[in-house]
């Protein structure tokens, strides 16, 4: 049986939102959406949407405890939650360096998660 | 040191005995704790709250009225005249931050006209130095954003406006330094009597076996009087609501501005803050919940339309926070000092509202004469007037503030934006006498997270000062009473996924 | 020690970065920037989402990304010394500037020019009169985000939030990845001020309810938070009879509004703009006072941080040309008004550029929301000097416009800046 989903489109400020329709082999119609881009938008927030991931992990001998974190690439959307988790229990050692690799292949979905900014190693007393 | 080594240590410091208990660390049992400090004495001040002046006197109109209101004779009149001048003249040793600027009562219509003339008369009866009524043209050049429709004021110049509970603990400081012993989170929980005489206080943190309490428990002291036996009185909370204003509209008045006063109320006054804000209430509405502090709309508008009646121009954009004082009314509406007629060794100091805060002073002195002359209490040689200077770098010039910083460069660091509050004033107000506990108890004594902000950048640095300096993890550190947690541990949240 | 600087700016955040490396580009000799935290970058540390820099950078960046950006081009620059966990405490209009700070003491420096680059605050509790108790729990959400991502501390565990700007939406995410529940987000117009794509990702994507046309009449609980009451309002805003409901919550963060920091602007009374609450300036980002010069939040607050990094290169510019001597032709200038349908708009007046080369950008917020429509600017003959066409308008998103420096003649001022549905 087909399902309709109503998509508010995001890539412009219009904020068009298009209907589609999809049952388990794929999508079957599409309608409403303004512009080619929005619609191929619609079409992956039906069958695999994704967003970026940012978040923090524990850091040592920095001067803030916390280091912001980004995906690489988007993750599938469903597992934001899931890798954030994950991340809250990682530790590391300043110095760090924007787009070192904090975790590689985050849980097996072949996306890394990179250090967001620098941090020198700091000596002084911390805030935490 | 942890909070349990703390709650220890407060144990083996804990007087069995003493002279005299007083009850309530607001600002009437600071004064009676600092003028009871002046005699040979054992001295114990006990304050259910996690810090002095918690109660009605944090939250009123921070007014030292003349004297003009109350009737002539009463109790009342009395304090209130002896307390303003007792203000002016313990300024200089305890330092605490008064503007005597003046107070005006505004008359708008004949009637108005009428009461301006019986309330001078009053005030010369009372004692009121200096107070004149002054025509619309001098009002207005005092006033220049007053209502146009002004006819008269009555003008008295000793009235002042205090930073209240700057006050009460600039008493409670000197009281402590002189020996007396003060314990907050302790609550009274019952008397120890002896045939109708009182021989002894109960408390959660223990007893104290003592000859005479002072009940200056506010709110509550209808309740601590019943306890001993004496039910002579009730109290009922009658709530005020209040809108503080930026300083950066602080020209708008100069003097503490009352509308003339109807039978019915005193009605909602404008007036500056010592600290150069603007404030404008009360209402007054009596209720039944001694703890309910909560604003409401409706209060808000009331107060609100009542200022615009003598500032129609009200700069509402500039409010920066509400706030919601209980005065305590006394069933017979005078003030309650003086022994207990009913119970042995007990002297009240209840149903003080307003003029407590100006009154305050005058209370304490009475009291403590009173508990003097039934001890038989003599003076003691080496008290110590003077409060110590406490660097407040918003007031030092720059050459002060240079030695300041070289001597502790805390004092360099700027920990509150909008009121210029230096990380060495957070500190020293930690490690006074009686010391800062918590965020808004740090808020009071050094006016940290107090400006526009209202501790949007300070408050998390506060928080963490305080953690650091008692030695306390960041999410043991409370706003207020407890239970009242600024911030949650992260790891907290996340139950055993956590690695570390 | 040698107190002169040629340009002192005050702020380490995104306009400040980037007026001192661009007044150091434009030959000031010795600048300085006073930063009052204990690093560079100013908000953007915290803002740790992404969305920065694509004007700039041509990619989506985080915040402490974008300022990771500058911070690297500040270290292959010399000439710029940098005092942070420093703050200014006065300012004089001879441009001596006195800063405070551990490390440095009490110390009066002179800058040849000043830029203002201290950016925003938060409106707070009081300034928008929620009725209600006083508990420990009720934070402007931009001061719980410092708190969450940089020092590793919650707010709450169930966080309403007030208000549908991008930081409050992006705060009901960042708590829910925190594991924190978040029932509501509030917001008392009829619609978000935040972008759409924050909607959908911020809110939608976990289920997170938006109530339109509400706000918290009440906050219950005596030590902590318990929990606040709702109301919907009507046109006027006011909560409407019988509409209230309770939430049970330990947070309330609000994201309110933001306003200038203008506090040492007026020090130096400095002429305001009532429509942005900052202070007024040209184009050339001077203010009213000849050697101060001010760009990003502190002028009007900004929706991009890269507008913010552009504004402030204009200001750096200006500042090293005044601080050389090299300022002229602002003898003569155009005021830049709001026209119709348009609530402000930034610069406020326009003195003309050096070589009258290039273009001039104005940035404006409609009054009301708009569809499709046109923003123009024209000069006192009624003459178009520019014209952009749009799908849509919210007063909530800045629009920016350019002009060409050689279509404006100054005598023909003022310039008026107005939007029309078409």
């Amino acid at each position: 049986m087909d399902r309709q989903h109503k998509i508010t489109c995001v890539v412009c400020p219009r904020s068009c939102v298009g209907t589609i329709a999809a049952d388990g082999d794929g999508i079957k119609s599409v309608s409403g959406f303004l512009c080619k881009r929005g619609e191929e938008y619609g079409r992956a927030e039906v069958t695999s949407p994704t967003r970026m991931l940012t978040t923090t992990v524990r850091i040592n001998r920095a001067i803030l405890p916390l280091l912001p974190v980004v995906s690489s690439r988007p993750l599938p959307r469903d597992m934001l939650l899931t890798c954030a988790r994950h991340l809250a229990a990682v530790r590391v050692e300043a110095p760090v360096r924007e787009g070192d690799v904090i975790v590689k292949n985050i849980l097996g979905l072949g996306v890394d998660i990179v250090a967001a900014r620098d941090m020198t190693v700091y000596e002084g007393a911390r805030f935490d | 040191m942890t909070a349990d080594n703390r709650e220890k240590l407060a144990v083996q410091d804990w007087p069995g005995r003493a002279d005299v208990v007083i009850v309530g660390g607001g600002i009437v049992g600071c004064a009676a704790a600092m003028f009871l400090s002046r005699y040979k004495a054992t001295v114990v001040m006990v304050e259910q709250a996690t810090d002095l002046a918690m109660g009605t006197t944090k939250a009123n109109s921070g007014i030292i009225h003349a004297g003009f209101d109350a009737p002539p004779g009463s109790m009342k009149a009395r304090m209130n005249v002896r307390g303003n001048r007792l203000y002016h003249e313990l300024q200089p040793a305890l330092k605490y931050e008064v503007n005597f600027l003046g107070s005006l009562v505004v008359a708008k219509s004949d009637d108005d006209l009428k009461t301006l003339e019986g309330l001078l008369d009053r005030g010369r009866q009372n004692g009121v130095p200096d107070i004149t009524i002054i025509d619309r043209e001098r009002v207005l050049s005092r006033e220049p954003n007053l209502s146009r429709d002004v006819r008269a004021g009555l003008w008295a110049p000793t009235a002042g406006v205090i930073w209240p509970f700057g006050a009460a603990l600039a008493m409670a400081e000197n009281a402590v330094r002189n020996g007396v012993k003060v314990f907050t989170g302790c609550r009274l929980e019952g008397f120890m009597l002896d045939r109708r005489k009182i021989c002894g206080v109960r408390t959660n943190k223990g007893d104290i076996a003592c000859k005479l309490v002072i009940n200056a428990a506010g709110r509550w002291a209808d309740e601590v009087s019943r306890w001993a036996g004496d039910d002579s009185f009730s109290i009922t909370p009658r709530r005020g609501e209040y809108i503080l204003f930026d300083k950066s509209v602080g020209s708008l008045v100069n003097s503490v501005l009352f509308p003339t006063p109807t039978k019915v109320s005193k009605g909602i006054l404008v007036s500056p803050t010592v600290h150069g804000n603007i404030f404008i209430g009360p209402n007054a509405e009596n209720i039944t919940d001694k703890d309910d502090l909560s604003t409401t709309a409706p209060g808000m508008e009331e107060i609100i339309s009542g200022a615009r009646k003598l500032i129609p121009d009200l700069p509402l954009a500039a409010a920066i926070t509400q706030f919601v004082g209980l005065r305590p009314v006394a069933s017979g509406d005078d003030f309650i000092i003086g022994p207990s007629a009913l119970v042995g060794g007990l002297v009240q100091a209840a149903g003080i509202q307003s003029p407590g805060l100006a009154s305050a002073p005058a209370i304490g002195e009475l009291v403590s004469e009173i508990a003097a002359e039934r001890l038989g209490l003599v003076r003691k040689p080496g008290y110590v007037e003077e409060n110590p200077d406490r660097p407040a770098f918003a007031e030092l010039d720059s050459r002060q503030r240079q030695e300041l910083i070289a001597r502790n460069p805390l004092y360099g660091r700027i920990i509150c934006r909008c009121e210029t509050v230096s990380e060495g004033e957070i500190v020293a107000a930690i490690h006074s006498p009686v010391g800062a506990r918590t965020v808004d108890g740090v808020k009071r004594r050094t006016r940290a997270g107090m400006g526009r902000c209202q501790g949007g950048f300070c408050g998390p640095r506060v928080v963490g000062i305080l953690a650091r300096e008692l030695g306390l993890p960041l999410d043991a550190i409370v706003k207020e009473g407890p239970g009242s947690q600024l911030f949650f541990a992260r790891q907290t949240l996340r139950g055993g996924e956590s690695h570390e | 020690m040698n107190d002169f600087y040629d340009v002192v700016v005050i702020g380490g955040g995104p306009a400040g970065l980037a007026a001192a490396l661009s007044a150091r580009r434009h030959g000031a000799g010795r600048v300085l920037i006073v930063e009052r935290d204990r690093e560079l970058g100013g908000i953007l540390q915290q803002c740790i989402h992404v969305g920065f820099g694509l004007h700039r950078f041509r990619e989506e960046l985080t915040g402490p990304g974008y300022a990771n950006r500058y911070l690297r081009m500040l270290a292959d620059t010399t000439g710029i010394e940098t005092m942070i966990d420093t703050m200014v405490i006065s300012l004089t209009a001879d441009r001596q500037v006195t800063v405070v700070g551990p490390a440095v003491g009490l110390r009066t420096v002179r800058g040849g020019a000043v830029v203002l680059a201290m950016g925003c605050r938060e409106r707070t509790r009081g300034a928008i009169r929620i009725p209600g108790s006083r508990p420990a729990g009720v934070f402007t959400a931009g001061a719980a985000q410092r708190m969450v991502n940089m020092e590793g501390y919650l707010p709450g565990r169930e966080v309403v939030i007030l208000g549908s700007g991008d930081i409050g939406l992006i705060m009901a995410r960042r708590l829910t990845l925190e594991g924190c529940r978040v029932p509501a987000v509030l917001e008392i117009m009829p619609v978000s001020n935040g972008l759409t794509r924050n909607i959908v990702q911020c809110l939608d994507d976990f289920g997170i309810p938006l109530y339109l046309s509400h706000t918290v009449v009440a906050i219950r609980g005596q030590d902590r938070v318990t929990g606040v009451t709702v109301a919907r309002v009507d046109d006027a805003l006011r909560p409407v009879a019988g509409s209230q409901f309770d939430l049970a919550c330990d947070c309330l963060l609000l994201s309110v509004g933001l306003i200038p920091e203008v506090e040492l602007a007026r020090e130096v009374n400095l002429t305001l703009d009532g429509r942005t609450s900052g202070p007024v300036v040209d184009n050339r980002r001077q203010t009213s006072l000849p050697g101060f010069f001010a760009a990003g939040n502190v002028v009007h607050v900004h929706d991009l941080v890269d507008f913010v990094s552009e504004e402030g290169e204009i200001a750096g510019r200006w500042a090293a040309v005044f601080a050389a001597g090299g300022m002229g032709g602002e003898a003569r200038s155009a005021d830049v008004l709001p026209g119709e349908k348009v609530r402000s708009v930034v610069p406020q007046k326009y003195v003309g550029d050096g070589d009258h080369t290039g273009q001039c950008r104005f940035y404006l917020r409609v009054s009301q929301p708009l569809g499709r429509c046109r923003v123009t600017i024209s000069d006192r003959t009624g003459r178009r000097l520019a014209s952009k066409r749009l799908p849509v308008a919210k007063p909530s998103e800045m629009i920016e416009i350019d002009v060409q420096h050689s279509a404006i003649e100054i005598e023909k001022g003022p310039l008026t800046v107005a939007a029309e549905g078409v």
